[in-house]
């Protein structure tokens, strides 16, 4: 067996041995998506949803009825005005519809003469902002929706996602977090644990080049990485049911290189600490809250602070993100994704390069 | 049965790890103000023993009393009487000597001003007080085993239990390490020590050795080396523990 | 260059921040022969292992491996010398064979092929090559160690304290595989803590503080100890000591075991030195001639220097 081989070996060996850590790797990415994909979720399921109607006409009724049919809305029948405040404390209702006098009179007026008048008013319960603030837009899109595509002038589709589930977005997310924690997390531990016991002294003064060393402790890193891809995806398509396009070679493309790159940073993290506990504080601090925080993965860049928006272009997982997101749930081929795929190759040479540079033949 | 000379009597003390008997009937009693060595190979059952005189762990069978406390009701009392220190962990390196000193004498429950009164004696007979507020780590590490010791009789324990006290110190230092032993010793303190060093041995009143879970051997050093025929101690421990079964 | 000195060092100098581990180091080891480094911890011997090793590069000065320089041919010095550092380093997750085989591999070369070497060594713990190096006791470790520096059969050997923490057995069959080993014709600089395995060694340097103290064989540093050293007991030797060091005709005292050491002074008389110490009511005294060992000269050394 050639001298690279036996070191594939005898990392496979360390990591198979560890049974712990193992499980942890390949059964994290599993949980995260079974736990993001049906327990977490921010799409609305279910509001509760009361009106208030001063003249029960023909276009009111209507309204309503739209309501009640509605599947992700529990309607809660009709209310006074004074009954308003005490419905939202006591958390009865999630919203309130509150129809104007002449309702049937503006619709009319809107339908014809294009005079816009307020028709109807939502009162929403914010102290959940994200219910309130989905529930709002849910709402104005099964009520107000109907009249704005009536006078032709804006129509809205929810493309791709119809039912705004959340997994679709997160899938993406878990993939550009949990790559970088296996592949550089795990390995920059396993390096510098080498030089903490000493091993690497022991490595080091031996004909062996270096950088053999670091290579063949990345193979097996890169092996587990893939199965996790592999479980990942097949989690995607078959539990969350998430469309996935024709492209998946693409997908897989795009992964390897995300792949390469997050062992490139752990390579360069395990050039900067000497004990396994600061690899892990800087890959927990450097790399996984950017990426929980600033990738996109929870909060939309777009709504990010200016100052922050910028920051988010270093963070590697954004760029993968945004193209398994384009890849995934838009079904998008090359052409689209060609901006990050490129960023991403960039950052993985750079990354290579200054890792490289760092690591060196001797303990200084 | 607890005889008032005898600050360790121990009879038939076992401690067995599913069929392994790590320590195997031993006993045997330390007098108050003795310097007791405890030796042996590695493996032969040591740490195990001193554990259980220390109050944590508990023996499978067998009894006895340590500064007066039953070693299986009391361990909880024991650890308040006894003093401990361990090559391992002493101090903590990023606080002063002062500050380590307050922190131990607050665990151990020592008044305040008793706290600076000893220590300020201390300080004076190691000629510590410049050192007093630097930190632990920037200290030479025989100053750190000394300090140690200090510290680990600041609540005036009546025994103190020590695990390989002197490990890679210069033997300038080794020497005024066990010269703190003997003063501790002559005022009455009584020291239990493990060691590497097969010379520091004869530095003890009495020793044992400890073979695969048993005692050996238990005598003066000088009397054992003439029961052994050997010129040292370090033959006497190669003579017996040669004969070592446990496999390591 | 010398072809008969396997280690050349030449005033080698190392700094960390402030503080000097090394200070102008010069020795030789000679070939065949082992060559025992004594010293306190913080005495600067790791340091001066990592740079032979070409593991670490000196500020100040020269060393040649084989004739070899270490800074500048460190990679043809790393395919001729074994080194076991102060840590144990090898695998514990691993079986005996597992760590065996790899540290082979790393040379290019296969345990079969290189059986002779470490057969002696090995042949000990072989028959629990299915075991995992973890789960070693201290002198079987010890003995997995030596074997996987060796694999590769060097011609110099690095120890850096290879017998620490280990039981008084354990340690004495190591020092006889090191003979073994020499006998083969095999170079070794071992460090090591405990003054009494200086005997073992063909030469030795003492080092404290990142400087070498004296360099001669164990016998000559012993023969060459000039003062004159009685040993002294009494049934009190915490009292005794006390007194000792009061004592106008002592030049040094210190604890030793059964018997304190003293250095006698000008004027040194036993026979008065009895009296005395009766007379301060210790009883059962005893004081005789002591031959001095290498801690004594160690002793003696340092106090010259600290003067």
């Amino acid at each position: 067996m050639g001298r690279f081989l036996q070191f594939v070996k005898k990392e496979t060996l360390h990591i198979l041995r560890d049974s712990r850590t193992m499980l942890i790797a390949l059964l994290m990415p599993v949980a995260q998506i079974l736990l993001f994909g049906f327990a977490v979720s921010t799409e609305i399921n279910n509001i509760n949803v009361a009106v208030v109607v001063p003249q029960w006409s023909e276009g009111v009724r209507q309204n309503v009825e739209k309501l009640s049919a509605n599947p992700y809305i529990t309607y809660k029948g009709a209310l006074t005005p004074n009954e308003i405040d005490h419905y939202l404390r006591a958390g009865l209702v999630d919203a309130i519809v509150v129809y104007a006098n002449d309702f049937d009179r503006i619709m009319n007026d809107w339908r014809q003469n294009g005079v816009s008048k307020s028709a109807m008013q939502f009162i929403m319960d914010a102290s959940n902002t994200n219910i309130a603030q989905a529930g709002a837009g849910y709402l104005s899109n099964i009520l107000a929706g109907d009249m704005m595509s009536a006078s032709s002038m804006v129509e809205t589709h929810m493309l791709f996602n119809p039912q705004l589930k959340s997994a679709f977005n997160f899938v993406p997310g878990i993939m550009g977090m949990v790559f970088i924690l296996i592949c550089a997390l795990l390995t920059s531990v396993s390096i510098v644990r080498e030089k903490e016991t000493g091993t690497m002294d022991v490595l080091l003064v031996s004909p062996v080049r270096p950088l053999r060393i670091i290579l063949a402790k990345m193979v097996p890193y890169f092996g587990l990485s893939c199965i996790n891809l592999a479980t990942i995806l097949l989690l995607a398509r078959y539990v969350l049911e998430i469309p996935m396009g024709n492209n998946l070679w693409i997908v897989i493309l795009v992964s390897l290189v995300y792949l390469a790159l997050a062992l490139s940073l752990g390579l360069l993290v395990s050039t900067l600490a000497k004990k396994q506990v600061v690899a892990l504080l800087i890959s927990a601090a450097v790399m996984l809250l950017p990426i929980v925080m600033l990738s996109g993965m929870l909060f939309p860049i777009e709504n990010m602070p200016a100052v922050l928006q910028p920051l988010s272009a270093i963070v590697p997982a954004r760029w993968y993100i945004d193209a398994m997101r384009k890849l995934l749930i838009q079904g998008a081929s090359f052409g689209p994704i060609l901006k990050d795929f490129v960023i991403l190759i960039v950052m993985t040479i750079v990354l290579l390069a200054l890792a490289l540079k760092n690591f060196n033949d001797k303990l200084e | 049965m607890s005889n008032n000379d005898y600050i360790i009597e121990v009879k038939d003390l076992t401690k067995q790890f599913g069929s392994f008997k790590a320590v195997d009937h031993i006993s045997f009693s330390v007098r108050r103000g003795e310097i007791f060595g405890f030796l042996g190979a590695n493996g032969a059952g040591k740490t195990t023993a001193m554990r259980m005189l220390c109050g944590l762990s508990y023996p499978t069978s067998g009894s006895g009393t340590v500064a007066g406390f039953d070693v299986i009701k009391e361990g909880e009392k024991i650890k308040r009487h006894i003093g401990y220190m361990s090559q391992r962990f002493s101090l903590y390196e990023d606080l002063t000597v002062m500050e380590n000193m307050e922190l131990f004498g607050g665990i151990y429950g020592v008044a305040n001003n008793e706290l600076k009164e000893r220590a300020e004696d201390m300080f004076k007979r190691l000629d510590f007080y410049e050192e007093r507020n630097t930190l632990v780590g920037s200290l030479p590490l025989g100053w750190k085993q000394k300090l140690a010791f200090v510290v680990a009789t600041l609540h005036k324990p009546e025994i103190v239990f020590l695990d390989e006290p002197t490990g890679g110190v210069d033997p300038i230092t080794r020497r005024q390490f066990w010269e703190m032993i003997y003063q501790a010793s002559s005022e009455g303190t009584t020291i239990f020590v493990t060691t590497h060093y097969m010379d520091e041995a004869e530095y003890c009143h009495r020793m044992t050795m400890m073979v695969d879970g048993q005692i050996k051997a238990l005598d003066t050093p000088a009397n054992l080396k003439k029961q052994f025929n050997a010129s040292s101690i370090d033959e006497v421990f190669r003579l017996l523990a040669r004969g070592a079964k446990r496999a390591e | 260059m010398n072809k008969d000195l396997a280690i050349e060092i030449r005033e080698l100098s190392k700094s960390y921040d402030s503080v000097k581990a090394l200070d102008k180091v010069t020795f030789d080891v000679r070939r065949g022969e082992i060559f025992g480094l004594i010293g306190p911890d913080g005495a600067g011997k790791t340091t001066l292992f990592k740079i032979l090793v070409t593991l670490l590069n000196a500020d100040e000065g020269s060393a040649q491996i084989d004739g070899l320089d270490v800074a500048k041919d460190y990679k043809e010095i790393r395919t001729r010398v074994g080194y076991m550092p102060g840590k144990f380093s090898l695998y514990p997750d691993l079986t005996i064979e597992e760590n065996m085989e790899f540290f082979a591999s790393l040379f290019g070369v296969t345990v079969e092929q290189n059986y002779d070497i470490v057969a002696p060594i090995y042949s000990q713990i072989e028959k629990y090559k299915k075991r995992r190096a973890g789960r070693l006791s201290g002198g079987m470790k010890q003995k997995l160690a030596l074997s996987c520096a060796l694999i590769h059969k060097p011609s110099v050997l690095f120890l850096d304290e290879p017998t620490t923490g280990v039981d008084a057995v354990s340690r004495s069959e190591f020092w006889d595989m090191l003979f073994n080993l020499k006998e083969q014709g095999l170079s070794i600089l071992v460090s090591t803590p405990y003054m009494d395995e200086a005997s073992r060694c063909d030469r030795i340097a003492l080092i404290n503080n990142g400087h070498v103290l004296d360099i001669d064989t164990p016998q000559n540093m012993v023969d060459n100890y000039d003062l004159q050293l009685f040993g002294v007991k009494s049934n009190n030797m915490y009292e005794l000591l006390k007194i000792l060091r009061n004592d106008s005709g002592i030049a040094n005292c210190y604890t030793a075991g059964e018997y304190h050491h003293v250095v006698a002074g000008s004027g040194f008389d036993a026979a008065a030195l009895n009296q005395r110490l009766a007379a301060n009511g210790l009883s059962n005294i005893d004081i005789k001639t002591i031959v001095p060992d290498i801690e004594d000269v160690f002793i003696k050394l340092l106090s010259n220097e600290q003067q």
